[in-house]
């Protein structure tokens, strides 16, 4: 009885050992290293909460960027924090509107925004496109998370050899 | 009643327009220094009073509508720690512009003891209009209450974004256009914004 009480508490001795080990790996695989997120959290403990990361300012800077496909949606290379976006007002449009433009010399908005969904033209915005943040999104210059594979068809296109 | 009322008021202005009896000239003149100091600091310190946050806040159709959507704003909440409340742009500085200003406002007295927008529906109802008379005002003096702060003169082009010096340096510049021309809706929610100019 008292051989099999030790050789009892010894295996549980080595389990607990080998758990905590365990936890332990755990706790260093999730450790930030750079373009290695294992969560959202990172290596924050359950129960605690993480210092909030500091606020990246939008990039401001008017330039246009490329896009990786034809029919994707331009980024906005401005400001837009507190812009109003509904049904009483848009400040996008105040800009980029097709009565707007020879004042604000801004881009008009993509005449695909003047079509419904049936495919005829309408002579305003179409709602099923007037808010513009569903799919325009301003930049804001911070370190990448993880790595983007992203590889885009130009990229493919100049691998395979051929030209588009 | 009429008669005794009458009769009042005569005795009251016998007592004005009659040399006083019982006070010396010195007393009545000293006395009417330092009691218009008094009165005046007092009008003062209420006018001051009836200009301060808590005061504009102490009513709820203030509280709930126009002062959350202020404090969403960079004039509220920003880095530097400058903060503009409500009558640094709802009230002239200036002496003469002040008191018509505030005499204006005692129509809101009237929209208060009426429940004029005593509801989130009927504020909703009167932003236009209420949005209009401020527009009104600011286009008219010139954005005075922005110019207040934003001197165009001590204006750092350099420091400004493209956009910002491209449109500050010709249309402002040339006074063509003046600050709520293009600064609608900064502090607070633009109304429905149809027909008005610039929002095609």
């Amino acid at each position: 009885m008292k051989k099999r009480l030790a050789l009892y508490s010894l295996i549980a001795l080595v389990t607990c050992a080998l758990a905590d080990n365990q936890v332990a790996t755990l706790r260093g695989a999730t450790e930030l290293l750079d373009n290695q997120v294992a969560t959202l959290r990172g290596a924050t403990e359950l129960l605690d909460n993480a210092p909030a990361p500091s606020m990246a300012r939008e990039i401001n800077n008017d330039q246009r960027r490329v896009r990786d496909y034809p029919m994707a949606a331009p980024t906005v290379p401005h400001k837009i924090e507190g812009y109003q976006i509904d049904l009483a007002a848009n400040k996008c449009l105040s800009c980029h509107n097709r009565l707007r433009v020879a004042d604000s010399q801004a881009p008009m908005i993509s005449v695909t925004h003047f079509m419904n969904r049936d495919g005829n033209f309408l002579a305003d915005v179409s709602p099923n496109r007037y808010f513009c943040s569903q799919c325009h999104a301003s930049q804001r210059s911070v370190k990448l998370l993880i790595e983007n594979d992203f590889v885009s068809m130009d990229e493919l296109f100049t691998k395979a050899g051929t030209s588009h | 009643m009429w008669s005794r009322l009458t009769s009042l008021l005569l005795n009251g202005w016998r007592v004005l327009v009659r040399p006083s009896v019982h006070y010396s000239l010195g007393f009545l003149t000293l006395g009417g220094f330092v009691a218009g100091i008094v009165f005046w600091g007092g009008f003062n310190t209420a006018l001051e009073a009836a200009n301060a946050e808590a005061f504009c806040i102490s009513c709820h159709e203030m509280r709930t509508n126009v002062y959350v959507e202020l404090q969403e704003t960079i004039h509220f909440s920003n880095r530097s720690g400058v903060r503009a409340t409500c009558s640094d742009c709802h009230v002239p500085h200036e002496w003469t512009y002040k008191i018509a200003r505030k005499i204006q406002a005692s129509k809101e007295v009237w929209g208060k003891i009426f429940g004029t927008i005593n509801t989130r529906e009927k504020f909703e109802d009167k932003r236009r209009e209420l949005a209009e008379h401020e527009w009104a005002r600011f286009k008219a003096n010139d954005s005075l209450e922005c110019r207040n702060c934003h001197e165009f003169a001590a204006m750092d082009f350099t420091r400004q974004s493209d956009r910002a010096s491209d449109q500050h340096s010709t249309a402002l510049a040339s006074g063509d256009k003046t600050c709520i021309d293009c600064h609608k809706g900064i502090a607070h929610h633009l109304p429905d914004m149809s027909g008005v100019p610039g929002w095609e």
